[in-house]
């Protein structure tokens, strides 16, 4: 993978995510419904989230149940941003990033310094999010218990967009970006060293890799996908409280996502975000709007996922080539 | 800064409510201990029987306490079968899947909960519910002083049958050395479905200790997760001894906290006890490194 410049597959992938962002930012100019590009707005939405769950838990292995943290970081310091700091909501963007990204450097740095991983680390990233829950209830500049709210002020210089389109093409650039991301890990030194630690640590120590920095770089990567995804969720819904931003759905949604549509893939947290986009959707048709149901069908869908397709929906794709090819089961 | 009566009474407060952490955390770290694994259901699962006690004493009038056979015989068979049935199933030999499927399961379990019973906070009434016993100059709330020996009695069987009986040592065989228990002739899965089995059925005896003095809701068992999860870790993962004593600590840190901090920020005290934990002595007060 390493040998030549650009690997023909890599280049395929490329086409591929130029394609994928032509077809969707053209979306708005095919239809003007507000409810589809409403729903692809969430999709890609849902999409950000497993993006950034993927590369930590895909990549490098490390399954936090506690995704939150960032997402109501980056989700926070963009509300404090903007009414408390003065700020811009486009320059309130990047401090959002960075300031999740910080706290994923600051709790990596903690967890995999002591060796943490598996459930371990799986319980310290939840802990984490309910600390950063409680603390938000507690303390003034984050509104306690009744949030803040960004006042409306319509206007692209606010990032407030008058039409569902410009959030759908903010969240696409953020999406964009975290497929080129994931794109890099599966084609780049970096990536194969997360993935060498992902599948046996100590085999990557003896060869001269650093698990300790390789997973650092995952999580602060991870972390500031997910901060920008809480920026984007204050931009559209203009309100946070503590536990929308470190409440345990949002944590779910991201893992789920990944896990369905195929951890440690290019496509697979877009596949796994869109089927359960559209599951979720068919239900609200079918029962209409019932608190709890979606996180039903969720909690379902991962229990059969891991039983029946521990290589998510994606890789049902992959098991058919591998016949196709004769090579049979590869080994993860 | 309080009083030494105060200080007592909360100290005392906190021993009551550690019985029942303890009896929590004892069904985890059994679990933990022989499969493994942790049980990221265990909260869901408490939640289902706290429902369980509240349902039989609002529509059957069975007092909890009375019931108290029959929701850890229900939460027995309950376990079982999601190990054998489910959990079982998930793990391709990675621990992780296994982590997984129990959280779907406590997502699944959780917003059912949601969707049928609404997400109202509900407890019952009893006619010892606000009755209370002075102990020197603390007034202790009588279900908490069942609870207290209640939660000793159960754990004092939990320590028999896994000490004394074939099933304890089939399933400290199996937790020890999985391959050389099979090769003896014991059933794994029949064990691990029994370990699971156990250890929820130590969840239906603390509901039913728990509620008369407590209440339900769909998120109940959340914060009973991490809390259990603090003690097993604290005591040492899969040690007995350690989520005894662990489960006691826990319980008093959480009243003084409360005393000390107020009841919101009080809460941070265990998380903080947590990821020390965690990150500084993971193999905890009395367990060997995991």
């Amino acid at each position: 993978m390493s040998g030549a410049r650009l690997s023909a597959q890599g280049a395929r992938q490329l086409a591929g995510i130029a394609l994928f962002a032509l077809a969707v930012a053209c979306l708005p100019l095919v239809t003007t419904s507000g409810a589809a590009l409403n729903f692809v707005m969430m999709a890609l939405y849902a999409t950000l989230l497993a993006q950034a769950w993927n590369i930590l838990g895909g990549f490098g292995g490390q399954f936090s149940f506690g995704h939150a943290l960032f997402f109501g970081t980056g989700a926070y310091i963009q509300a404090i941003a903007q009414l408390q700091g003065g700020f811009n909501a486009w320059l309130a963007l990047p401090m959002a990033v960075g300031g999740s990204a910080a706290v994923g450097l600051f709790v990596g740095a903690l967890s995999f310094r002591y060796g943490l991983k598996g459930s371990y680390f799986a319980l310290v990233t939840l802990a984490f999010a309910e600390v950063f829950r409680i603390v938000a209830l507690s303390v003034s500049f984050t509104g306690g218990g009744v949030g803040l709210m960004v006042p409306l002020r319509e206007s692209v210089a606010n990032m407030q967009f008058a039409t569902r389109a410009g959030y759908l093409w903010l969240v696409l650039a953020f999406v964009v970006a975290a497929l080129l991301v994931t794109w890099w890990l599966r084609n780049s030194r970096y990536g194969a060293y997360l993935q060498a630690v992902r599948d046996n640590e100590d085999a990557a120590r003896a060869v001269g890799v650093n698990p300790f920095r390789i997973k650092l770089a995952a999580i602060g990567l991870s972390g500031a996908f997910m901060g920008a995804a809480g920026a984007f969720y204050v931009q559209v819904f203009q309100y946070i409280d503590p536990a929308i931003a470190y409440g345990s759905v949002t944590s779910v949604e991201a893992l789920v996502a990944a896990i369905v549509g195929g951890m440690g893939t290019l496509w697979g947290p877009v596949l796994g975000a869109v089927v359960l986009h559209v599951l979720a959707d068919l239900t609200r048709n079918l029962f209409g709007e019932l608190p709890g149901i979606n996180m039903v069908i969720y909690g379902v869908v991962l229990v059969l996922i891991v039983i029946f397709l521990p290589r998510g929906i994606g890789g049902i794709g992959l098991s058919v080539r591998e016949l196709w090819a004769g090579k049979g089961r590869r080994h993860d | 800064m309080f009083d030494p009566g105060i200080l007592f009474s909360s100290v005392l407060n906190g021993l009551t409510t550690g019985a029942v952490y303890a009896l929590i955390a004892l069904g985890l770290t059994l679990i933990y201990g022989v499969l493994h694994i942790i049980n990221f259901a265990h909260g869901a699962c408490l939640m289902l029987a706290l429902y369980a006690v509240y349902f039989l004493k609002e529509r059957l009038g069975i007092d909890p306490y009375l019931a108290l056979p029959l929701v850890v015989a229900a939460m027995f068979v309950f376990g079982y079968a999601l190990q054998r049935i489910v959990i079982n199933r998930a793990g391709h030999g990675k621990d992780e899947n296994i982590l997984l499927a129990t959280l779907g399961i406590a997502i699944v379990l959780e917003n059912l909960a949601l969707l049928f019973f609404k997400s109202d906070t509900r407890n019952i009434d009893t006619a010892y519910s606000l009755s209370t016993v002075a102990i020197g100059p603390a007034m202790i709330a009588v279900p908490k002083l069942v609870a207290f020996a209640g939660a000793l009695v159960v754990s004092a069987l939990l320590f028999w049958v896994m000490g004394r009986t074939d099933l304890g040592r089939a399933i400290r065989a199996v937790a020890k050395e999985k391959e050389g228990a099979k090769l003896m002739g014991i059933d794994v899965d029949h064990v691990y479905a029994m370990s699971f089995g156990i250890g929820l059925a130590c969840l239906g005896a603390a509901a039913c200790f728990l509620l008369p003095a407590y209440y339900v809701n769909p998120q109940v068992g959340s914060g009973f997760v991490l809390v259990a999860f603090t003690i097993v870790v604290l005591g040492g993962m899969g040690s007995f001894v350690g989520a005894l004593v662990g489960g006691f600590l826990v319980g008093v840190v959480e009243s003084l906290g409360g005393l000390y901090l107020g009841e919101s920020l009080g809460q941070i005290g265990i998380f903080a006890i947590f990821i020390g934990v965690v990150l500084f002595r993971p193999q905890g007060m009395f367990g060997a490194r995991a």
